[in-house]
């Protein structure tokens, strides 16, 4: 099964061992993964942010570079909704990129849905062992139904202890160029993520998308945690102890 | 009201550094989601009800000026007036001219956010009417020198109690009381007085009944059935969007409105009014009036953002919304908080007077999913985005920086050059930590957290390294 990775823009640029770790979970899944070598960003930031142009071109070179594998990949769930949902609004107007746009959608996939629903992967190459606290990302859960997935993920790893957080399906305020935009209130609202995840008692807060993973790690150093690991759920399915 | 939205960011800087308001939006968010949330259990089909609820709505605004003909008819066969309200002061004109006529002195007041709009209180005291404010929340904020409310159904919810108790004694000279049973007490005995003397009654509606010409309120304090039946003239101010066809479209929309609200199965009170009171009644206005106000909403019909006139005004939207709960209602700085102000509040007051608010949101669709009438707030949050984008309205730092971004991530080789520089750059700022105290090209992420440091190469780097090994 070819299997085309989409590594997004952050996890080239600040976490690339996501993105190994995402290959390695697809092999295990015995794919033969490739990864496109001229992808850049899916285009989020622009369409967010009112640059429906800058979206659409964006939108087509995605399309153009992800032709020809059975399914595309993507460790995050916000940037495969992006691909998934949105390409063919933004490309509504034009038929024969909304017909491809549409074609792409409907073999691409946030990676724990694509590991448990489609792979059917059997045994995980990690062997990661404490306890963990899952951070639901707003795109994910709520555009791409990312819930049950990760968690029967972890739940594959005997050494794994699950403490679920209160309010794990809030936002952590990270919300792309919100974070930037809106310093203080992005800030403030990653306080409360970081106070619910702690006081869960996981040693590891695990999530599938970095924009809040970085969120909420970048809020815990400043509140002084040292301790509490953030981790992407492609690190902690591979990490081995 | 005069908007102050164009200072949200200085607004909400405020709300943050404010330790009581942040006190007091923690007590509220816990009440409102965890009531709606067991509260939406006791319908079988929740999810189809919003549906059906949306369609509903959507029937009505397809042909708006149909409905409101028709209300029209069957309201004055009742023998009410139907009058029509362009804006803000067209309402105060109106209920001004509507004062005069029956000589009136004093107008009792159930909640109307129309008559917030409109700053309607302002207008009738320079027009010799005295204005009292009815629902306890509005009551609190009208002696505490006019107060804007900072919620749609609590709009007091800012204050703590010991803040009211501190007001009623100032204002009242009363001895302080601290229990809630003694300050509403203390409230019912100032405003029974203004029921019994009031010449009018002004309320707000939720619903309009077009097959049957009358009005659907639902509150909670008993104070709209007082203002609606006890004066003389009742003056029923509300938006042209609020009419349903029957009342058993009504039924359905009451199912979902107090509990998506309130977290209520049903509200204390739930009044349909209709028609004058006739000879065989004894209580009821003599005269009714309904001031249909457009005030910016005919020009949303037929536009990509007509979802939003299919809004209730439950509140869920900004109740569950992680922005309005860390910086509270008065930050958004007009009448509508939270998502459903976010999009109201350009459109409705021009989109260069709001130009943070469809920005202050992460687009997290938790309005999104637990909105009663399946507003797709998010998505109209990023269609507003996008008309600022088309006016040239956003700041020219932000635009170069995009036309910058846009260009480099359309390009793989310079895209290639542009992150090998990125993660060196940032990796250096990091200077051997993990993490970076103070980002100078995007400072306001390390206003309040740090950003964590990169690994040092690029996946694609990195990638391109193994596949040579291979």
């Amino acid at each position: 099964m070819r299997v085309a990775l989409f590594v997004t823009c952050l996890v080239d640029l600040m976490r690339p061992r996501i993105g190994f770790a995402t290959i390695e979970l697809l092999e295990a899944a015995g794919c033969n993964v490739i990864v496109p070598a001229g992808q850049t960003c899916c285009g989020q930031p622009a369409w967010n942010s009112g640059d429906r142009a800058a979206a659409a071109a964006l939108a087509k070179k995605v399309i153009d570079e992800f032709v020809g594998s059975a399914y595309v990949v993507v460790p995050s769930g916000s940037c495969a909704d992006q691909i998934r949902n949105e390409y063919p609004v933004i490309l509504a107007d034009e038929p024969e990129w909304h017909a491809r746009a549409v074609e792409l959608a409907g073999r691409v996939y946030e990676l724990t849905d694509f590991l448990v629903n489609v792979a059917r992967i059997g045994t995980l190459p990690g062997n990661f062992s404490g306890s963990v606290t899952y951070h639901d990302s707003c795109t994910g859960l709520r555009s791409m139904g990312i819930k049950e997935q990760p968690r029967d993920l972890l739940a594959k790893l005997p050494g794994v202890e699950l403490k679920e957080m209160d309010a794990a399906e809030e936002c952590c305020g990270f919300g792309g160029t919100f974070s930037v935009k809106f310093g203080e209130i992005s800030a403030a609202i990653a306080a409360k993520k970081c106070g619910n995840a702690c006081a869960s008692g996981a040693g590891t807060i695990v999530g599938g998308d970095l924009g809040c993973l970085l969120n909420i790690e970048g809020k815990l150093r400043r509140l002084g945690d040292e301790t509490t690991q953030v981790r992407h759920i492609a690190e902690v399915l591979t990490a081995k102890n | 009201m005069e908007s102050r939205s164009r200072h949200f960011k200085a607004n909400a800087a405020a709300s943050l550094a404010n330790p009581v308001l942040q006190a007091n939006l923690k007590t509220a968010k816990g009440k409102f989601v965890d009531k709606r949330a067991i509260a939406i259990k006791e319908i079988d089909d929740f999810e189809g009800s919003r549906e059906a609820a949306k369609n509903i709505r959507n029937r009505v605004l397809e042909n708006l000026d149909l409905w409101l003909e028709k209300f029209e008819e069957t309201a004055t066969a009742r023998g009410a007036t139907v009058l029509w309200a362009k804006d803000g002061d067209e309402i105060c004109r109106l209920v001004a001219e509507i004062g005069q006529r029956h000589g009136v002195q004093k107008a009792a007041k159930s909640k109307s956010m129309l008559s917030e709009e409109a700053n309607l209180n302002m207008a009738l005291t320079a027009a010799g009417i005295r204005p009292i404010e009815t629902d306890l929340g509005e009551y609190i904020l009208q002696i505490n020198d006019n107060e804007p409310p900072s919620h749609i159904i609590a709009p007091v919810v800012h204050k703590s109690l010991d803040e009211v108790a501190d007001l009623f004694h100032q204002v009242h000279k009363t001895p302080r009381k601290t229990e809630i049973q003694a300050l509403t007490r203390e409230a019912r005995e100032v405003l029974r007085e203004h029921f019994l003397t009031a010449d009018m009654g002004i309320s707000g509606g939720n619903f309009l009944v077009a097959e049957t010409g009358s009005v659907a309120l639902v509150t909670n304090e008993g104070n709209g059935r007082m203002v609606t039946t006890l004066p003389r003239v009742h003056v029923v101010i509300t938006g042209i969007e609020k009419v349903v066809p029957t009342l058993e479209d009504l039924t359905l929309l009451l199912r979902l409105l107090p509990r998506s609200a309130t977290g209520q199965s049903i509200s204390n009170y739930v009044s349909v009014l209709t028609g004058v009171k006739t000879p065989a009644e004894l209580d009821g206005p003599e005269h009714l009036y309904f001031i249909l106000v457009d005030n910016g909403r005919a020009d949303v019909v037929g536009t990509e953002f007509q979802d939003m006139l299919r809004c209730i005004r439950c509140g869920a939207c900004m109740n569950h919304c992680p922005v309005y709960q860390t910086i509270g209602g008065h930050a958004y700085g007009w009448v509508y908080p939270g998502p459903m102000g976010a999009v109201l509040t350009p459109l409705y007051t021009g989109l260069e007077n709001a130009i943070d608010l469809p920005q202050a949101a992460t687009l997290c669709n938790q309005c999104g999913v637990v909105c009663p009438v399946m507003i797709p707030l998010p998505e109209l949050l990023r269609k507003l985005r996008e008309k600022q984008v088309e006016k040239h309205l956003r700041p020219w730092f932000e635009r170069f920086a995009l036309k910058i971004w846009a260009r480099v991530a359309a390009s793989p080789p310079l895209y290639a050059l542009g992150s090998w520089l990125g993660v060196r750059y940032l990796k250096w700022l990091a200077g051997g930590q993990d993490r970076i105290p103070v980002l100078g090209v995007a400072p306001g992420w390390t206003l309040g957290r740090d950003f964590p440091a990169p690994e040092g190469e690029t996946f694609r780097e990195q990638y391109a390294e193994r596949q040579g090994k291979r």
